[in-house]
């Protein structure tokens, strides 16, 4: 039973030795700054992502240091937001829209879906829309409705978009600097519940810092972390818990809770999925459990069971266990009876292990 | 409160059903040449009254009045003249192609032909048109290979854009021709997103968007009003109110009360509102939008006022929803006939000059056909299988590449 908690060397690239502590804000701040001092076809903007810095932080300093046209505000409409990235990629810039909240990205949604996502099929490879689309979601923050969304399924669903979602630091810069190099629209949920600490689902603890962190340790240069390669975030043998965002945590914290030797897949990038790392681990414990924080109704917690049953039956011992947020929306006060912490996660590793319910 | 009415829901309706006689007595037109030019660097407020008025240039004795005169040359005209004439033919072509079987579904843009070729003319092929579905006019005048969008209608194995898309859904890059969305409005907040990126690396071109009077509803030309006033970005929105959107005329839009071009204001965009069918006018706004985008005054929201005598597309029939013989009472009447008057009233067209360019371009569009025909029609060949799976990303990942192998190609 280890935690694999150093970097995937040999899924990265990095050019520079420096390293720094970073939060996964500082992490997403540094590519930014590393790829807007690269490229100059690279600029940011969204809702009070210039003079202030967006209200996560997240592209502090960055008008300062290249200016009001690389990064600024824009007018509360992430319709005309995303659009207008669509109009930067096609001209040939490699704008990173932040939209601020996912809660808020559903006007948005026509131009992602069927422009960004379309586009290059559609004109036969002639146009190309290379965009990122940063967005902070999840829950455990109190947020209530509007500020807890995990959408991310809304998306995977969708022909010619990527789908990646960190889960540390460390990921956080490469998958952005990844995301701003390639070539088709990439958006990028991240668990904003965990900018400042790898929240392990116990609320009721005090919070942990990212500070003194391996995967906190972040290089200052030029990294990626590449698209539809998974994370294997704690090596085991007994289960596999597929897992992004903030509850690649949570399961963590369910293997150590319960004792069961689990093995955490950290997804990273949900389109495409590393489907060859999800079924190497399945078929080697032949037990999974499924977690997000999305409601359970076609979530991408139901693809991830089908991949597993097509490619995975003849290994498998137990049921398939998901774990999710319930199909309500997200509430405020019942936060904790909703998000599906280590307890709901141990319960469906018991569950696996004993092979059914 | 006793005194006061009950409430009633107001549902417009236009005027003429079918069966009613055709009546625009409620559109009045200004004289040609009465309509202010203000100098291209004006402040937007300056030109806001262009908003409620008309610019036109063409008299009914197609003569050419007032300031907004281009003062084109003869061989300018006539190449216009030809353009529109080749883009009805090829029109009525595509659309008997259709009725034969030949394909699934055309759409004309029959009396708006001055729109699209009047700008095409103004605009560099460098500077890139997102345009809407009925502006097949500015690939016709900017010398478009007519065999090039058969293809793409007959979805054949020369399909530029690979049988992936409704026949008319072109797209070309090398002629600065956004590929076309069947999502209505979505274009209209990219081009200012392209404006501000050629305005972000100091670049010398312009966007240019089409939208028409019932998609000015979509939020999306809200957005790109916003965002093309925010950011000055040079732009020219043109908006094309042929006054039906399928079966809903334009009172249903939100333009029972207002004009389309008015909508500009609040946002402070300058806005004008010109005869579409006035081929000259039409230049002029576009020459006059283009000169504020390249000084960096940013955009312009000019509305061309115009008639749909075409169907929707060949699934629509008007006859439906509106006097059949409406296209004949329009009282701003036909862009070729006009061009053409025009023309004659300089001295430099006839009758015979007239019959003659119809007669080259029936003759152009069928030379095309032949050469798109013998590649195939709608089913008759098309493109290989396994370009279903190309292009959705720039490589396939591993979902694409099994897929394929289950299809067997």
């Amino acid at each position: 039973m280890t935690d694999v908690m150093t970097k995937p060397a040999a899924q990265a690239s990095a050019t520079s030795g420096q390293t720094a502590g970073m939060n996964m804000i500082q992490a997403l701040n540094s590519g930014l700054d590393v790829m807007m001092e690269r490229d100059p076809r690279v600029l940011t903007f969204g809702e009070d992502v210039g003079y202030f810095g967006g209200v996560f932080r997240v592209s502090d300093g960055l008008q300062k240091k290249y200016g009001l046209t690389r990064c600024f505000d824009a007018p509360i409409a992430e319709g005309g937001l995303a659009a207008a990235a669509i109009g930067m990629g096609v001209y040939g810039l490699r704008p990173v829209l932040e939209i601020q909240f996912a809660d808020y990205i559903y006007p948005a949604y026509d131009q992602l879906v069927s422009e960004a996502a379309k586009i290059r099929y559609r004109s036969g490879g002639e146009f190309t829309v290379p965009i990122v689309v940063r967005s902070p979601y999840g829950g455990g923050i109190f947020g209530g409705q509007t500020h807890s969304q995990s959408p991310e399924s809304l998306f995977t669903h969708i022909a010619g978009l990527k789908t990646v979602i960190p889960s540390n630091p460390y990921d956080a810069k490469g998958l952005l600097i990844a995301a701003i190099e390639d070539d088709d629209p990439v958006v990028i949920f991240e668990p904003k519940r965990i900018y400042n600490g790898p929240f392990d689902g116990h609320h009721e603890r005090a919070v942990t810092p990212w500070t003194g962190h391996p995967l906190a340790e972040v290089p200052t240069g030029h990294y990626t972390v590449p698209l539809g390669k998974a994370r294997i975030a704690r090596e085991g043998s007994d289960c596999t818990i597929l897992a992004y965002g903030t509850m690649v945590w949570v399961a963590i914290a369910a293997a150590e809770d319960t004792g069961i030797d689990a093995e955490v897949i950290d997804l990273r990038s949900l389109v495409p999925v590393d489907i060859e790392t999800i079924e190497a681990s399945v078929k080697k414990t032949g037990r999974c459990v499924i977690a997000h924080e999305a409601p359970r109704t076609s979530g991408f917690g139901a693809e991830l069971s089908a991949l597993v049953q097509e490619r995975c039956f003849y290994h498998l011992e137990a049921p398939i266990e998901r774990v999710t947020g319930w199909d309500t929306p997200y509430p405020h006060a019942h936060e904790w009876d909703y998000f599906p912490g280590p307890a709901r996660v141990g319960e469906a590793l018991k569950r696996a292990m004993t092979g059914g319910r | 409160m006793k005194n006061t009415v009950s409430l009633s829901l107001h549902v417009p309706a236009p005027k003429c059903r079918p069966g009613d006689a055709a009546d625009f007595s409620s559109v009045t037109l200004e004289e040609a040449g009465a309509a202010p030019r203000p100098e291209p660097n004006v402040p937007a407020k300056d030109t806001h009254e262009l908003a409620y008025r008309l610019i036109r240039v063409l008299d009914d004795q197609g003569q050419a009045q007032g300031p907004w005169n281009p003062r084109l040359d003869i061989d300018t005209l006539k190449r216009g003249l030809k353009a529109m004439i080749l883009t009805r033919v090829f029109d009525e072509r595509m659309y008997r192609a259709q009725r034969q079987g030949k394909t699934s579904f055309y759409m004309k843009c029959t009396g708006e032909e001055a729109i699209a070729c009047a700008q095409a003319m103004v605009l560099s092929r460098e500077d890139m048109c997102f345009p809407t579905y009925r502006q097949q006019g500015l690939l016709i005048t900017r010398g478009y290979p007519l065999a090039m969008m058969m293809n793409q209608i007959y979805s054949n194995a020369a399909d530029p854009i690979k049988g992936r898309q409704l026949p008319i859904m072109y797209s070309s890059k090398e002629f600065g021709f956004f590929t076309i969305s069947g999502n209505l409005g979505t274009q209209y907040p990219q081009a200012v997103g392209w404006a501000m990126a050629s305005a972000y690396k100091g670049d010398d071109k312009i966007a240019a968007a089409w939208i028409g009077d019932g998609a000015t509803a979509e939020g999306d030309f809200h957005n790109a009003l916003t965002f093309a006033a925010v950011y000055r970005a040079p732009v020219i929105l043109n908006l094309v109110n042929n006054q039906w959107a399928i079966s809903s005329f334009m009172g249903i839009a939100g333009g029972e009360e207002t004009t389309f071009a008015a909508k500009g204001i609040a946002y402070g965009l300058p806005t004008l509102r010109v005869d579409g069918n006035d081929f000259l006018a039409v230049h002029a706004a576009t020459q006059w939008a283009y000169e504020r985008a390249r000084s960096n005054l940013g955009a312009t929201l000019i509305e061309f006022y115009t008639y749909r005598a075409a169907q929707h597309s060949t699934s629509d029939d008007p006859a439906r929803y509106r006097p059949a013989d409406e296209w004949e009472h329009w009282p701003l009447g036909d862009p070729i006939k006009r061009l053409a008057l025009h023309l004659t009233a300089l001295g430099h067209w006839s009758e015979a000059e007239h019959a003659e360019a119809e007669k080259e371009a029936i003759e152009q569009v069928k030379a095309a056909a032949k050469e798109s025909e013998a590649i195939g029609t709608l089913g008759q060949s098309t493109p290989s299988t396994k370009e279903m799976f190309e292009d959705v990303f720039k490589e396939p990942d591993w979902r694409l590449r099994e897929q394929r192998q289950e299809v067997g190609v």
